[in-house]
């Protein structure tokens, strides 16, 4: 080896370790300017969970709610309801949610935790538009075989009661569930499982 | 994996030449003097600067707000609310001050080595106008906090337009867009600070270099390396600017990054001078603060504009000098008539010029910061002594000498005895 | 020149002591967490019945060894989420009309003012009749604001009224740049990575550099 071939390779080996080291230098430089378009502390105060009063609700009406922005859906649902989710079961894309977001207490058929009540966010899975009530009398717009439950306008899935999507609908999954908790018979907070805030 | 990349570069640059061509014009085949010393890393760090401004001003765009109601408490969101904020923030803050700080100091180069003159007049008019966008760039900038400091500083520098004989009150509500410096002001500053000034720096800097790389750079000896040449073409006292000063200037680069990183993580206001303290009290169109002074790199020319005496009652004298003080660098490279370029080999008459002009422009920056009364006041009267304050004189005669650089320039650089320039550059 | 550096350094300093009497160092410690819960206390007790700290939240007074539990218990008045900021109830219209000058926001006001400023300002009240509010300060002559503190200052020692001051500045201090702290620990972290890229960019410039003569 001679002189030369030494020079360059102990040159080459600094070129390497000084890159190395000022490549790591510069993704740690990175971190703040990446970081900073993560929700800010306002964001997240805007964010928090928030407390509901559902005690008003009719038998089988919706209360829209608002959580970091989005609509969340109180549904007090009735018996007939309750009774459509077993009939349309084998039409659906994911009958038993394993696909779909829902924490583990919802993760059941009626995919809440109190029957009577569905708690579910508004937005349909496809492309996020907010989909529209429609009961089991909407028939002539719905067809025939409809039990009521929720269409989206903009690319038309739909979903029943419990916000499980049908077969042959744009949207993959079924509609998510946030993290909810009952503090009361007429109170419920959403966005936060644990008593508290 | 190395022949790998090598294929994707051949493939690349057999569609692309331009990309390599350039690359070896500017980095691998441009042929810089060898001796370069420690005042030749100012350049290098001026664009590094520019580059920290440019991406910490991005990403302080995405959370500011330019209104009047607005601006103050997004700044302080930006410090508080948003992840990594703050440090953004102060590399922005800390930044405009290390730009002019580098700026200074590559100036100063040129000065001690000549490097205006003769073939690289152009390079150096480039030079003064980057000086002079950095100005403005900073001037509307310092708008945006929307503190007591920002607003009325700019309220009065503003005004200085106003003095403009005949057109002056036009041109100044002209500026503002409206009666005094408000919400119209601030969008209009924000949008010349984010775009308008930053394409026009960038656009200097890149003329700036292209000049300079086709005169080649000057370096402390003052010899033209390229009048020395081996037999295959290549200046006998050049080394190619890429391995050599790329490593040298990447030595460089940590160390002021070492030192940037000191005042930004433990004196990011240091001590008023880079954040002022009055700039944390929310602009108030109704209340002027005690005492209001620009930011430290504009203070040698606030200085001059408070030194020059009203003519007829009028501000202007003070306002044209400051203006002259700054559009005289631009006369630099032909007030020169020496025929040496570095100070090495210059006479007793240029150094003792440049250094009292560097005392006066110390003089006037550190008055500038301070009330006109801070060294107290003659004990005598006299006819002459239209103001009484020692500062305001000590700011007089360091504007005489400061602007005596420049007139006898010509006088004393043809009288002055200069060495023998060597024919090679010493190391 | 030294010297010339050494004044341009410290001039502001300066400039802040001529505006009136030499002030007493404030003998603040950012790191003493019990400290700045002491000031904390005493910032939601007194101030906070005129002046907000608008942009602080009080979920970041976790920074302050509370958890936001405790924050909820004990610091929060009139919000009632811990993710809101600090604000004062009082309007600052009713502010101008009660005191003449709507009571400024807090939030920065240890970064204008100096903490050496606030710890003699707190402690130089004294009883002036011919004030409209019965007060008058030493730092600060003719201040709208009357001394709020007057009742701990009554009640405490010098040495304890001392202290209560301290704390309270000390808070002020730290909720004028919440970040400071992690600031300056960061600051150690990149400036022990620039000394590694050092030694390796000044290696690696020397080896390359044999070659020049």
């Amino acid at each position: 080896m001679s002189d030369n071939q030494k020079v360059d390779k102990a040159r080459r080996n600094l070129v390497v370790a000084t890159s190395v080291v000022g490549g790591a230098a510069s993704i740690g430089a990175a971190i703040p300017f990446v970081a900073s378009m993560l929700p800010s502390e306002r964001a997240k105060a805007a964010g928090a969970p928030v407390e509901v009063d559902f005690s008003r609700l009719a038998p089988g009406e919706l209360g829209i709610f608002e959580w970091r922005g989005k609509p969340v859906w109180v549904i007090r649902r009735t018996k007939a309801m309750l009774d459509s989710l077993k009939a349309v079961t084998a039409s659906l894309t994911d009958p038993a949610s394993h696909s779909s977001i829902q924490p583990e207490y919802a993760k059941n058929e009626l995919r809440a935790i109190k029957p009577e009540f569905m708690v579910v966010e508004g937005v349909c899975t496809h492309l996020g538009c907010s989909p529209q009530l429609k009961t089991a009398e909407a028939k002539a717009e719905m067809g025939a075989d409809w039990e009521g439950g929720f269409y989206c306008a903009c690319h038309g899935s739909k979903f029943d009661f419990a916000g499980r999507v049908f077969r042959g609908a744009p949207a993959p999954t079924n509609l998510t569930v946030p993290p909810h908790t009952f503090l009361s018979d007429s109170t419920l907070l959403i966005g936060d499982d644990k008593k508290g805030a | 994996m190395a022949s790998r990349l090598m294929a994707l570069w051949d493939w690349f640059d057999s569609r692309m030449p331009s990309v390599g061509e350039e690359f070896r014009k500017h980095m691998s085949e441009y042929y810089a003097p060898k001796n370069f010393n420690f005042w030749y890393y100012f350049g290098v760090l001026s664009m590094l600067v520019l580059a920290v401004q440019i991406v910490s001003g991005i990403f302080l765009t995405m959370n500011y707000k330019p209104d009047a109601a607005l601006a103050f408490g997004s700044v302080e969101y930006i410090m508080r609310d948003v992840p990594g904020g703050w440090l953004i923030r102060y590399l922005h803050s800390t930044g405009g001050s290390a730009f002019f700080l580098v700026v200074y100091l590559h100036m100063f180069r040129a000065m001690l080595y000549g490097s205006y003159k003769e073939p690289r007049e152009l390079v150096w008019i480039f030079g003064v106008l980057i000086y002079l966008a950095l100005m403005a760039e900073a001037f509307l900038g310092y708008l945006l906090p929307w503190g007591q400091m920002s607003y009325w500083g700019a309220q009065v520098i503003v005004n200085l337009f106003g003095v403009v004989p005949f057109i002056g009150p036009d041109l100044a509500l002209w500026i503002r867009g409206d009666y005094v410096v408000s919400d119209a002001t601030l969008n209009r500053f924000f949008a010349l600070h984010v775009i308008a000034l930053p394409l026009v720096l960038l656009g200097l800097v890149v003329a700036h270099i292209l000049a300079l790389h086709d005169v080649g750079s000057n370096n402390p000896d003052g010899v033209e390396i390229k009048k020395n040449k081996d037999a295959n073409g290549r200046p006998v006292d050049g080394i190619p600017f890429h391995p050599y000063y790329t490593v040298k200037d990447t030595v460089g680069v940590v160390v002021f990054l070492a030192i940037f990183c000191i005042v930004m993580f433990f004196l990011p206001e240091m001590g008023g001078y880079f954040l002022e303290y009055n700039n944390f009290i929310p602009a108030d169109p109704l209340k002027t603060p005690e005492h209001i002074a620009p930011l430290w790199y504009f203070t040698p020319y606030y200085s001059i504009l408070r030194a020059v005496p009203p003519l007829f009652n009028s501000q202007f004298p003070g306002v044209a000098a400051m203006g002259i003080a700054t559009l005289i660098l631009f006369l630099l490279p032909w007030l020169d008539r020496s025929p040496v370029k570095s100070i090495r080999y210059r006479g007793v008459y240029y150094k003792s010029a440049l250094a009292m002009f560097i005392v006066a422009f110390l003089v006037l920056g550190y008055l500038g910061v301070k009330p006109t009364t801070v060294w107290g006041q003659f004990g005598f009267d006299a006819f002459f002594l239209d103001t009484k304050d020692r500062a305001t004189w000590a700011a007089r005669v360091c504007t005489v000498i400061y602007f005596a650089f420049f007139i006898l320039m010509p006088w004393y650089t043809a009288q002055d005895k200069v060495k023998p320039v060597p024919d090679r550059v010493t190391m | 020149m030294r010297k010339l550096l050494a004044a341009l350094l410290f001039a502001p300093a300066t400039l802040l002591a001529a505006g009136g009497d030499a002030l007493d160092p404030a003998p603040i410690e950012p790191r003493d967490l019990v400290s700045l819960q002491a000031g904390a206390r005493t910032f939601v007790n007194y101030c906070m019945n005129c002046h907000g700290a608008q942009y602080m939240r009080y979920n970041r007074l976790t920074d302050l060894g509370l958890t936001e539990a405790q924050i909820f218990d004990n610091l929060m008045f009139s919000a009632d989420k811990v993710g809101e900021t600090m604000k004062v109830a009082m309007s600052a219209k009713d502010g101008k009309a009660w005191f003449g000058v709507p009571p400024p926001d807090l939030s920065v006001i240890a970064r204008s003012r100096g903490a050496d400023w606030l710890y003699t300002y707190l402690r130089t009240f004294y009883r002036d009749e011919k004030s409209a509010n019965g007060w008058n300060n030493k730092a600060f002559p003719n201040v709208a604001m009357p001394h709020v503190l007057w009742k701990l200052q009554a009640e405490q020692s010098t040495v304890q009224y001392d202290i209560t001051v301290r704390d309270l500045v000390n808070f002020l201090v730290y909720v004028g740049e919440p970040s400071a702290q992690s600031r300056k620990s960061i600051g150690i972290v990149v400036l022990f990575v620039l000394g590694v890229l050092f030694v390796f960019a000044y290696a690696m410039k020397k080896a390359f550099w044999k070659d020049v003569r």
